[in-house]
């Protein structure tokens, strides 16, 4: 059997993972545009604030791709597929034949269109290139406008912040962090950063960037007002790479459609990570939901039934966990219910005096989503409620929202099927 | 593999399996030294952790799970699954304290460390033959043996 | 401290706390079931009240560090051979609540104990010795009514047995565990025991509380028992064992019945029993069917129809004044064994008054028993089981040697499983696990392990039985039965060598 897999993010791991369960001697190949073996995407941001070294930003050590037999071709690019054919072509030119292929592209980071946005110190944050660059152009520069107050943004912002440089945030949402908080939480994070020193701007959204000579000179923002810069980093999302798989004729939607067993619409064609489109664990249909995680299980996933252990995916859960500046964060499911829906019921806590905030999302009687600020001690709990869907009966979910949530809350014959399988005899 | 599996039907909840733990994953190997300076001093604290409900109480700690959710979530390659002896090895030299894995296993069984911003994640007592936990308690409600799972 | 009641400061116990070793894990605060240890959030340290302290030594046994030593009061009264502390305390507590004083356990008096007055022999030269590890060694020991003489016919195949011989307990080794209620002590410890019984080959008592269904296939080695309360005795229940026992006392507090607080009673315990949830439970002192011996024979007769035969039918009795009469009428009446309970045997709950002063011991009751029974030719007809204070093997063949055919231990089998009589067993809050049903407290008792420990109690005790009887020169536990001139006693006067039936040491 031969794999070959396209790209070197976590999901192209899991597969390399995943395939080796079951099959130990297929040929696996992987080509990737990157200059290094699988590393960890978000170390990024550590590199760029100069808390890690490259070092250690490999995921797995030196010797994994030779113990799991693995053919890396790095710096390169696959051009076009053919399905039919079941052949892979490089820029170079190079033919490498498949039984089983992964797409694990990942994202492209969007670029929206904004004057000014062609030409010099406009920057990406999603590759260690990227980071690389911004670390270089970072000792040049006094002052960056992040434009995009998600995730990406943020720690590309912070980062740049600790390595000296001023930095200011533009978010089109009313809040950072929309995607994965609520105004509340977003306010906090918002609080947080503009004490250390950042400068946010919410509800506006960056218009055109001013160059002099070429040279970036500020941004200037829907709302009028014009903030200086050296740099701008741009990071408003990602979208699927899908241009390969399309030009192939596999079906995509917003990214590449693959079933339960990640399966794409052609056979022998499997995709995972941020440039599929992959079943969720709490809503309908398939979701392309880009983070970490779920790449790594959509591989591994994928990986296995490409080496023809017919595994189910269950699903993905979004879900972060993201510091800033000792603040720690974790978000997870579904955290902003649609408004009118009265299915859903909503809790939130604030603790101003302690700086902590914790958010469940229930829908009907299961918890579907929790975000957590401050205190996040109980996040791998609550992620269990949301993931096995425990009924919850009025004094379990008050538990829940009191921040008290626990494993003996289980269900008795759950409880023992995963800590004491055979377990508890005849007692009490 | 050998798994630690906690039987709640006859857990005590002395808690002398934290102390244990802790004693073990201790520089000085020494239960009055390990709290009275490491604890303090250097945040050492236990993998394993009791929780109560009532009469009801079970000491908790990794399950080294066939499909560890914080292996998945770990950014840093500080979790990875060993499918030779099946555990789910955590390096922290590699740790950036970014609290996926913490979020992201459903069985809450990853800690923060007190002081390090790293985290704290049952090895089993690598090194031992039989985990400090099981030997110290008291009555057998933690017991290391074979189960037939992966 | 400031503010107790007077009598509350001569407490029996002193915690003492070595301040260096204690880490303040807090295993102790929350092992301690009567409260003595608490975390005090002020000082940041945990501290103790001595008051409170019952003994039972739980803290020392799991602290860690070893930092804690629990040790008598050292405080003394001014001397007095008479006025001893334990009744000046005692007249304290009465004076303040007014109520009778409870206690558990067996009795702790200072009476003699005679198996300490017994020494067994050996062979040397003229008789050899056996060394059980080389050659057979039978401990299998019957219990139930033996024929006086075998009848045998001749068949086609060689000779055959013509006598019917009745039901029998098959032991493997002589001794079994003693009554002890579901309620008295909790369900984990009745799995332990008839785990332990099953694995051993011997039997258990189900004591007066009932047998839960979920314990009926270890019914080859239970005797159910049938007491005053008739407590969880039903057809089923006659039919789950293979044993019966009627009983009729208890060496700890003959005369008197039992009472099993309400708040003990939970939902198996209710259930097992038949008895309301959270309602009393009375043992009457007598059963209200029996006031003679014709009576007794009448209900060992319904119960061996309810079981039709298959099983023996024994009756339990404490050692009385009387006991040796009692012993023939109760054989007379058709029991497949009598067991006679001496004075030190335990129990959950008594009035001290009464465990400490009704009854005999069993040493002598039992040597009367056995020789009564020889002297009317009527020993044969069942067998007797010894029980109250057995402590260790050599007093097992000690009894033997004086008449019994195996022993009941209750107390040794609790010591096996943590306890160390610090004699609260009618609080329910027994620190060890053992006489409690709260669910906090019981589940201290793993099946697993208390089962391991009572056999293993058990084999070790059947290995030292067979090491004196082969240095007795003796292969089989038969040959000692009743063999009084194994025996010899040291300090003893003419009436007690005279109801021993044993010559003294050098005679």
């Amino acid at each position: 059997m031969k794999y070959l897999i396209i790209g070197n993010g976590v999901a192209s791991l899991g597969a390399i993972e995943g395939i080796r369960l079951t099959d130990q001697d297929g040929a696996i190949t992987v080509v990737s545009d990157e200059p290094v073996p699988t590393y960890g995407r978000p170390l990024i941001s550590y590199l760029l604030a100069g808390k890690i070294g490259k070092d250690r930003l490999a995921l797995r050590d030196e010797a994994f791709y030779a113990a799991n037999k693995v053919e890396l071709k790095l710096n390169a690019k696959v051009a076009a597929i053919d399905v039919k054919a079941r052949t892979a072509t490089t820029g170079a030119g190079e033919i490498l034949p498949y039984d089983r292929l992964l797409i694990a592209t990942g994202g492209v980071p969007f670029r929206p269109p904004m004057a000014g946005l062609e030409g010099e110190g406009v920057y990406s944050f999603t590759t260690f290139a990227h980071a690389e660059a911004l670390a270089e152009a970072a000792a040049e520069v006094k002052k960056a406008v992040v434009v995009g107050g998600g995730l990406i943004g943020l720690k590309a912002a912070e980062s740049l912040f600790d390595r000296g440089v001023a930095v200011s945030i533009v978010e089109l949402a009313p809040r950072v962090l929309s995607a994965a908080f609520d105004d509340k939480a977003g306010a906090i994070v918002s609080e947080r950063l503009g004490k250390i020193g950042l400068k946010v701007f919410c509800n506006v959204s960056a218009k055109e960037i001013r160059r002099e000579n070429g040279k970036i000179k500020g941004v200037l923002l829907s709302d009028g007002t014009f903030l200086e810069a050296d740099i701008v980093v741009v990071a408003i999302g990602v979208v699927p790479a899908c241009a390969l798989a399309k030009d192939a004729g596999v079906t995509v939607d917003r990214g590449i459609l693959v079933d339960e067993h990640l399966a794409a619409s052609e056979a022998g064609v499997y995709a995972a990570g941020d440039v599929a489109q992959a079943p969720d664990m709490l809503t309908e249909g398939a979701r392309v939901v880009p983070i970490w995680p779920n790449a790594y299980n959509q591989g591994y996933y994928a990986g296995k039934n490409m080496a023809g252990d017919a595994a189910s995916y269950r699903g993905g859960l979004a879900m972060n966990a993201i510091s800033f500046y000792g603040l720690a964060t974790t978000s997870v499911g579904l955290v902003n219910p649609p408004a009118d829906d009265p299915r859903f019921e909503v809790c939130d806590i604030v603790n101003a005096e302690a700086g902590t905030y914790r958010k469940l999302v229930f829908q009907d009687d299961r918890l579907v989503g929790c975000v957590l600020l401050g205190d996040i001690d109980g996040a791998g709990l609550y992620t269990g409620f949301i993931r096995f869907k425990f009924p919850l009966d009025a004094e379990a979910k008050q538990k829940l929202i009191d921040g008290a949530p626990s494993i003996l809350m289980w269900p008795e014959n759950f409880f023992d099927a995963n800590w004491n399988p055979v377990g508890a005899k005849e007692t009490v | 593999m050998k798994k630690v599996y906690p039987n709640k039907e006859v857990c005590i909840g002395c808690h002398l399996c934290e102390v244990a733990c802790l004693t073990a994953h201790s520089k000085s190997r020494d239960v009055v030294i390990a709290y009275k300076q490491e604890k303090d001093a250097l945040g050492l604290s236990p993998c394993k952790t009791v929780v109560h409900a009532g009469p009801a109480c079970v000491a908790l700690s990794c399950r080294h799970c066939e499909e560890p959710a914080c292996v998945a979530a770990c950014i840093s390659g500080a979790l990875t699954k060993n499918r030779e002896t099946g555990r789910t090895e955590y390096d922290e030299g590699k740790c950036v304290g970014c609290w996926s894995c913490l979020m992201a296993c459903p069985f809450g069984s990853i800690r923060r460390h007190p002081i390090k911003e790293k985290i704290v994640k049952c090895d089993l007592c690598a090194g031992r033959d039989i985990p400090a936990c099981v030997e110290a308690c008291p009555n057998w409600a933690l017991v290391y043996e074979e189960r037939g799972e992966k | 401290m400031a503010f107790t009641p007077i009598g509350k400061k001569y407490h029996d116990f002193q915690v003492v706390r070595d301040k260096d070793a204690c880490i303040n894990c807090q295993v102790c605060v929350r092992q301690c079931s009567y409260g003595v240890h608490t975390f005090d959030e002020n000082r940041k340290c945990v501290v103790h009240d001595n008051s409170k302290c019952i003994g039972c030594h739980r803290c020392e046994a799991l602290c860690p560090t070893d930092a804690l030593l629990i040790q008598e009061k050292a405080s003394d009264f001014k001397a007095n051979a008479c006025w001893r502390p334990e009744f000046i305390k005692y007249i304290y507590k009465q004076a303040e609540t007014g109520g009778v004083l409870l206690t558990g356990m067996g009795s702790p008096v200072n009476i003699p104990v005679y198996w300490d007055r017994l020494l067994l022999d050996a062979s040397q030269v003229t008789n050899p010795s056996i060394d059980p590890l080389r050659e057979p060694m039978e401990l299998t020991t019957f219990i139930g009514a033996k024929p006086d003489a075998l009848a045998f016919e001749q068949t086609p195949d060689g000779p055959k047995l013509a006598t019917k011989i009745g039901p029998q307990l098959r032991l493997k080794s002589p001794i079994m565990f003693s009554a002890m209620s579901f309620g008295s002590i909790n369900f984990n410890l009745h799995i332990a025991m008839a785990r332990a019984a099953t694995e051993l080959g011997i039997f258990y008592n189900t004591g007066e509380g009932g047998l839960h269904p979920s314990l009926y296939k270890y019914g080859a080695n239970t005797i159910v028992q049938v007491a005053s309360g008739r407590f969880g005795v039903h057809r089923d229940y006659l039919n789950a064992g293979g044993g019966i026992e009627i009983k009729v006392g208890q060496g700890a507090k003959p005369g008197i019945g039992g009472h099993l607080p309400g708040e003990k009673i939970n939902a198996k315990v209710s259930e097992t029993r038949m008895v309301p949830l959270g309602s009393d439970a009375i043992s009457p002192a007598p059963h209200h069917d029996i006031y003679s011996i014709e009576d007794l024979l009448q209900l060992i007769f319904a119960l061996k129809e309810a079981s039709q035969y298959r099983v023996p039918v024994g009756v339990k009795i404490a050692a009385v004044h009387n006991v040796a009469a009692i012993a023939s009428g109760i054989v007379r009446a058709g029991a497949d064994y009598v067991a006679i309970d001496g004075m030190r045997g335990g129990t959950g709950a008594a009035p001290g008054m009464i465990r400490d002063n009704v009854g005999i011991p069993i040493e002598l009751a039992l040597a009367a028993v056995d020789q009564r029974l020889r002297d009317e030719g009527i020993r044969g007809q069942a067998s007797v089981i010894a029980a109250g204070g057995i402590r260790c093997s050599a007093d097992v063949v000690k009894a033997i040697a004086l008449g019994a055919d195996a022993v009941y231990i209750g107390t040794a089998a609790l010591l096996a499983v943590g306890c160390t009589l610090c004699a609260r067993c009618y609080t329910g809050k027994c620190p060890w696990g053992i006489a409690t049903n709260d669910p906090s407290l019981a589940k201290r008792q793993n099946p697993d392990k208390a089962a391991k420990q009572m056999a293993n109690l058990i084999r070790a005790w059947s290995h030292e039985i067979e090491e004196m009887l082969g240095g007795m020169g003796l292969n089989s536990i038969e040959s000692l039965r009743g063999n009084r001139d194994k025996l010899r006693a040291v300090g003893l006067s003419q009436t007690e060598l005279d109801i021993l039936g044993v010559r003294h040491a050098g005679a």
